[in-house]
């Protein structure tokens, strides 16, 4: 208790002492150094938790680092650029999750399978068993209740088929079918 | 001077072409006011919002070339909502209507629409030159109407916009008639290209000395297209994925050894590295090569092409390079002027080794003495290798060094980097442009207030400790013109210190800091001439005006000095002050 009360009072004095020396030269202060170098983080600092897989040294699957907004700061246009290489390059296709409104569980479709907007319409359909109406460049999808709709990179729900295929691809996160009501607000002639 | 009659003076004022000298011009006396203006045929308007078409046709009737900017720079990392503003049909009406003779028009981060496209190239007989770099709200049908109806067109460069590819004739709608193409660039659009049409419009422009294809464009194509334009003097290459058989490759050879002007290379979206040594015996003759979007082309390829390229000026590379790569760039590449290494790895999902670090800025610094711009994403950076930079290379006019990882420190001394770009500003008299990144304190802007006498636009993130910070730079940095800075602990009492000050300005930006709304309020009460935005998170979050408001903290402030007073097409999710 002692030792830890002499330590305190240390690293006070060290905090308010103007020095040229290098920090971390001293034991006790690791601590103290690691808060203040991320202490002056703002709301969208990488979390603490990362640091703390960091030192437990690399396990599988450790979680991908905190996205902040706008940061590298790269255009959007060329992150874009790589994202749809990255995806078409990996093989792996790109998964995003379906879900429909009302259904149980969510589904995983692989975008890269398909080349443009009705073959991935008519899998949808058939995933879910519903049928999507006709899409109209003003007025969105008629005649159906169902609308599918997308999250793009920016987090903002957008209806499928406005943009070209790639662009789409490239910036899809996840699917939604809307169904029923909220689909009136969409200005889709239903 | 006064002696001379008009005709004489507007004869010398012709031979100035920077922008800034005839705004000096101009302010001299009210008879050189009226003779420049009259004579001014280029102008340059840094925020579409500080004026308005009507007063500049007003002053300047005799326009030929504007250059417009909308979105602030932070606009490029989406922390502008899509729907912002900077409109470019106002302006294009408005000329339209004023029958001025506008020949060129080059546009940064604006909002083109179809309909404009089409309405400019119906109002403008001479029209010669459309410019157009990360704009956005535009399809292949605009460039459709570019291409029909623009009998003198010259130049159509499309940088980095993003556009609707229609996948409809655009090409073709060149009419036979058009012979006069110098310049086309349309590496970014995404979707097919009619080959012949192409092939046809490069086979009758024998003054095309500037062509930049997009992905959809393949090896035989490229061939072909190079083979009937061998006067090409700046290259942007498409995409092959496969490597070619012998005979193409030999074809592509034979293209390329024709083109003995070629000086600028750019392009290789998806390359097969192979397609690389095709391109040898042109490397000494290059002095702009971009590779920034080659990410297929790994390092050691890279490096084999580029140790050939001994008059290389200007390098736009990927962090794939590694340390040793630049230190082979180094070596080679003695004239060079600018460099940017771009990160290859963006997601952070890689533990990427070869990327760059503070080693290979030292080596480009030790063998690249004529350096003057650069910028520079890295995962690491040290004072001692900056300071060491500072001395190699007191040229600087840009230095934009971005450490990726937020408020990473020295990683040798686990101190800030205050000290390394403190060595910076004080070497570089002539700084114009510097960005900074990593630990910094309140420090290292004192440093720039103290020595960054020339520095025109500074950039800023998750840097400083308090006010003063921000003050340092505000009261020192008297050049400044342009301050933008996100996720860093400057509030009220910076913003409102001097309030004059952005009047010399032409804009501030600050997001994620601590200012707050009573703040931005005081600030657009205090200065009518100002425009304060306030950019919402949500579009529904109306500015409420009760009391508890004004302590909360602004999401993203955006203010500009402007002459028009408030810009009426802002979205709902801007409030202007």
């Amino acid at each position: 208790m002692e030792k830890v009360g002499v330590c305190d009072d240390f690293v006070n004095l060290k905090a308010t002492e103007l020095r040229l020396g290098l920090p971390g030269t001293e034991d006790g202060c690791e601590e103290e150094k690691e808060k203040v170098s991320c202490g002056k983080s703002n709301k969208r600092a990488l979390p603490e938790t990362e640091k703390e897989i960091e030192s437990t040294g690399k396990t599988e699957a450790s979680p991908p680092k905190a996205q902040i907004v706008g940061w590298p700061p790269v255009r959007s246009y060329r992150k874009n650029s790589f994202q749809t290489k990255k995806n078409e390059s990996e093989g792996q296709g790109m998964y995003v999750k379906v879900s429909m409104d009302g259904a149980p569980y969510l589904r995983k479709i692989d975008l890269t399978v398909y080349k443009q907007y009705p073959e991935l319409m008519k899998s949808l359909e058939n995933m879910f068993k519903f049928s999507v109406g006709e899409y109209f460049e003003r007025e969105g999808y008629k005649g159906s209740d169902f609308v599918p709709t997308y999250e793009d990179k920016d987090g903002d729900w957008m209806l499928v088929g406005d943009v070209p295929w790639e662009m789409f691809v490239s910036s899809c996160k996840r699917l939604r079918i809307m169904k029923g009501s909220e689909v009136k607000g969409l200005g889709c002639g239903v | 001077m006064n002696y001379f009659p008009d005709e004489v003076i507007e004869h010398i004022f012709d031979s100035i072409a920077s922008h800034r000298d005839r705004n000096s011009i101009s302010l001299v006396c009210k008879s050189w006011h009226k003779i420049e203006r009259c004579s001014r045929k280029k102008v340059f308007i840094g925020n579409c919002y500080a004026i308005d078409p009507e007063r500049l046709i007003g002053r300047f009737p005799c326009l030929k070339s504007l250059t417009l900017k909308g979105k602030p720079h932070f606009a490029d990392f989406n922390l502008v909502p899509h729907e912002w503003g900077g409109f470019v049909h106002p302006w294009i009406d408005a000329l339209a209507r004023a029958r001025v003779g506008l020949e060129e028009l080059r546009l940064k981060r604006m909002v083109v629409s179809d309909e404009s496209l089409e309405l400019l190239s119906r109002s403008f007989a001479n029209f010669k030159s459309l410019v157009l770099v990360s704009c956005e709200g535009f399809t292949t049908d605009g460039l459709a109407s570019i291409a029909a109806n623009c009998r003198h067109l010259r130049e159509l460069d499309l940088q980095e916009n993003e556009i609707d590819d229609h996948r409809g004739q655009w090409l073709n709608c060149f009419p036979d008639s058009c012979i006069t193409l110098t310049s086309l660039n349309f590496a970014c659009l995404k979707g097919e290209t009619n080959l012949a049409a192409l092939e046809r419009l490069v086979a009758r422009s024998p003054n095309l000395k500037s062509l930049k294809v997009n992905r959809a464009v393949p090896l035989d194509a490229l061939t072909r297209l190079m083979s009937c334009a061998p006067q090409l003097v700046d290259l942007g290459v498409g995409s092959y994925e496969n490597e070619p058989d012998p005979e193409s490759f030999a074809k592509l050879s034979a293209a390329i050894n024709k083109c003995t002007s070629l000086r600028c290379l750019s392009g290789f979206s998806e390359v097969a590295p192979r397609c690389l040594p095709a391109f040898y015996p042109i490397c000494q003759n290059l002095i702009s090569l971009n590779l920034s979007y080659a990410a297929e082309i790994q390092g050691n390829h890279l490096i084999k092409f580029i140790q050939f390229c001994k008059r290389l000026q200007r390098l736009w590379i990927l962090d794939s390079i590694g340390d040793k790569g630049l230190e082979v760039v180094a070596s080679a590449c003695k004239e060079l002027q600018e460099l940017r290494v771009f990160p290859s790895d963006l997601h952070g999902e890689e533990d990427n080794d070869a990327a760059v670090t503070e080693v290979g800025l030292v080596a480009i610094s030790a063998g690249c003495r004529k350096l003057h711009s650069i910028l520079y994403f890295c995962k690491q950076m040290t004072n001692a290798a900056l300071i060491t930079v500072a001395k190699n290379c007191p040229n600087f006019i840009r230095f934009r060094l971005c450490i990726l990882e937020p408020n990473k420190p020295d990683h040798i001394t686990s101190q800030s980097l205050d000290e390394g770009f403190g060595a910076i500003v004080q070497a570089c008299k002539g700084l114009r442009r510097l960005s900074v990144s990593g630990l910094l304190t309140d420090k290292v802007f004192l440093y720039i207030g103290m020595y960054a006498e020339q520095l025109e636009m500074l950039s800023i993130a998750f840097a400083g400790d308090t006010d003063q910070g921000m003050l340092y730079v505000l009261n020192g940095c008297k050049k400044l013109r342009k301050l933008e800075i996100r996720d860093s602990p400057f509030g009220n009492a910076a913003l409102l210190a001097d309030v004059e000050k952005y009047e010399t300005m032409r804009s501030l930006w600050m997001s994620s800091c601590d200012v707050t709304l009573g703040g931005c309020k005081r600030l657009a009460r205090d200065a009518p001439w100002l425009n304060v935005e306030i950019i919402n998170e949500n579009e529904s979050n109306g500015m409420e005006q009760n009391e508890e408001d004004e302590r909360e903290k602004v999401d993203r402030l955006y203010l500009y000095r402007t002459v028009v007073g408030t810009r009426k097409d802002a979205p709902s999710c801007v409030t202007i002050l």
